[in-house]
């Protein structure tokens, strides 16, 4: 069946099983590694990316349902060579270890900050409460996003640019 | 890695689009709402439909609305337009309380009412709530339309009224002013499925409970619900002793079952337990405290 997917805001047309999940569509045809898969079971949050700016399990919608939507991925949170304020974050305040959980966890941290850009430690708590980390015990994650929080400048240059 | 096994799908444009596609595929052609219980389902083989028919584009099926004196909540709404429903908070804040602890933020983006009601887990936060409230559900076919009320809808677990070639479209709740409501759940980490639950509305009037509602998840409750509960607190004061005997009603009237949740004796004191927690606080909203 073919689908038309707009990815990072570059359209892909491909013919494609009904059967197949959209986290193995970006992965293994688009080859866009950044969006990962892991639990397999809507559990870990690991395959998080955005339809339509709404963070979703990618592992859990097939591709044909994506046909016609966009899509960010954390390869689009960058905005011309500059790093989101979420992506800086987890770098100033060491919000990864392994790096596995880290694209779900971004790519639900911006979209908690762009609803709700100065959020309590429960509401980021609870923002990521779909993602699960099995390195870092969540603290340095949580300051990351507090982080950003705090120095959206990133953001304000693009918005103002 | 999972995956699906070989299916058909096509996305439906209108609910009579749907049944016609329904019609067209056969008897195993099924359709996906928010597919966050079905996919999963698929991978592992427990469902196997031939095709799959999509009910995320028909715009006719969203939406939370006031009809005369119901709130209607179309079928594809999904569970985080429920959380933040300003019409549901100001009704029936039970809808809210029980949104903010099923599952988790992306996993509220994508699943829907219509497919937490069909898919019919005794464990979904939604029909607890729907029970308790004595929504009706509204079922299209070829051969019309039905409205069942909600405490008929569930057959047994992961079974509904609803037939092959039949989709749930909208699901129905009766306003009832001055009504005070909250939802209870014990679960065992973030985003899991409960333990227990108990949902409840109460409605406080000249100083006596004139009307409840008491719904229950994941403890065995039939239909979830507890029609003995309630008997035992309509036309009574709500003091801490009348609540306390309805909430006892309550755990006497459901079977849970042991499971790797918790044994069942555990499982019967926090539908006890949860239920006098939301019975109090539901009475006293009622009473506008
Ligand atoms: C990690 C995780 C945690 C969860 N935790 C909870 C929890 O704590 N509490 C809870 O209550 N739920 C929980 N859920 C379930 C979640 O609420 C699901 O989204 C929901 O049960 C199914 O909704 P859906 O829209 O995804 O349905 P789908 O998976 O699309 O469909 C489910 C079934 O219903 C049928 N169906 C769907 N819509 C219709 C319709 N309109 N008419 C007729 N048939 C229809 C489908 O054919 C299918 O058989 C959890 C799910 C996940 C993945
Ligand atoms: S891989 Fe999708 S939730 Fe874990
Ligand atoms: S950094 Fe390893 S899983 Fe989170």
């Amino acid at each position: 069946m073919q689908v038309t997917i707009t990815v990072n805001g570059v359209e892909h047309t491909r013919d494609v099983e009904p059967r197949m999940l959209l986290v193995h569509f970006i992965r293994d045809e688009l080859l866009m590694r950044g969006t990962h898969w892991g639990c397999d079971t809507s559990n870990c949050g690991a395959c998080t990316l955005w339809v339509d700016d709404e963070p979703v399990k990618s592992c859990t919608m097939l591709a044909v349902m994506a046909d016609g939507k966009s899509i960010t991925t954390v390869e689009g949170l960058a905005k011309g060579g500059e790093l989101d304020p979420v992506q800086q974050g987890f770098m100033e305040c060491h919000g990864l270890q392994c790096g596995y959980c880290t694209p779900g966890m971004m790519m639900c941290a911006r979209a908690l900050l762009d609803r709700n850009p100065h959020p309590t430690e429960e509401e980021i708590r609870e923002g990521i409460s779909g993602n699960i980390c099995r390195c870092t015990g969540y603290k340095n994650i949580v300051a990351a996003i507090q982080w950003a929080a705090d120095n959206p400048a990133a953001a304000q240059s693009e918005v103002t640019a | 890695m999972q995956t699906p096994a070989p299916v058909d799908y096509a996305k439906a444009t209108s609910v009579a689009d749907a049944l016609a596609k329904l019609q067209e595929h056969g008897e195993e052609a099924r359709v996906i709402a928010g597919g966050h219980s079905l996919l999963p389902m698929m991978k592992l083989r427990l469902a196997r439909p031939d095709a799959l028919i999509d009910l995320n584009d028909i715009p006719e099926l969203t939406g939370i609305r006031i009809e005369g004196t119901e709130i209607v909540v179309g079928a594809m709404t999904r569970h985080r337009e429920i959380l933040e429903s300003a019409i549901l908070a100001e009704h029936y804040p039970i809808f809210r309380e029980a949104e903010r602890l099923i599952a988790d933020p992306i996993v509220r983006n994508r699943g829907t009412i219509g497919g937490s009601m069909c898919q019919a887990d005794p464990s979904a936060d939604l029909s607890a709530v729907g029970s308790a409230l004595k929504g009706s559900a509204v079922v299209v076919g070829p051969g019309g339309t039905r409205t069942v009320p909600l405490r008929e809808f569930h057959q047994g677990p992961y079974e509904t009224v609803v037939g092959p070639g039949e989709i749930l479209t909208e699901v129905r709740y009766p306003i009832r002013p001055g009504a005070g409501s909250a939802y209870e759940k014990v679960e065992r980490r973030a985003g899991d499925w409960g333990v227990a639950t108990s949902g409840v509305y109460v409605v406080v009037s000249g100083g006596v409970v004139t009307d409840c509602g008491i719904g229950l998840a994941a403890v065995g409750a039939e239909h979830y619900c507890s029609p003995e509960g309630e008997a035992a607190l309509v036309g009574k004061e709500p003091t801490e002793e009348n609540l306390a005997a309805a909430a006892a009603a309550t755990a006497e009237s459901c079977s849970p079952n042991a499971d790797q949740r918790g044994p069942a004796d555990y499982k019967k004191h926090l539908a006890n337990e949860l239920t006098l927690r939301a019975l109090r606080r539901a009475a006293r909203a009622s009473q506008g405290a």
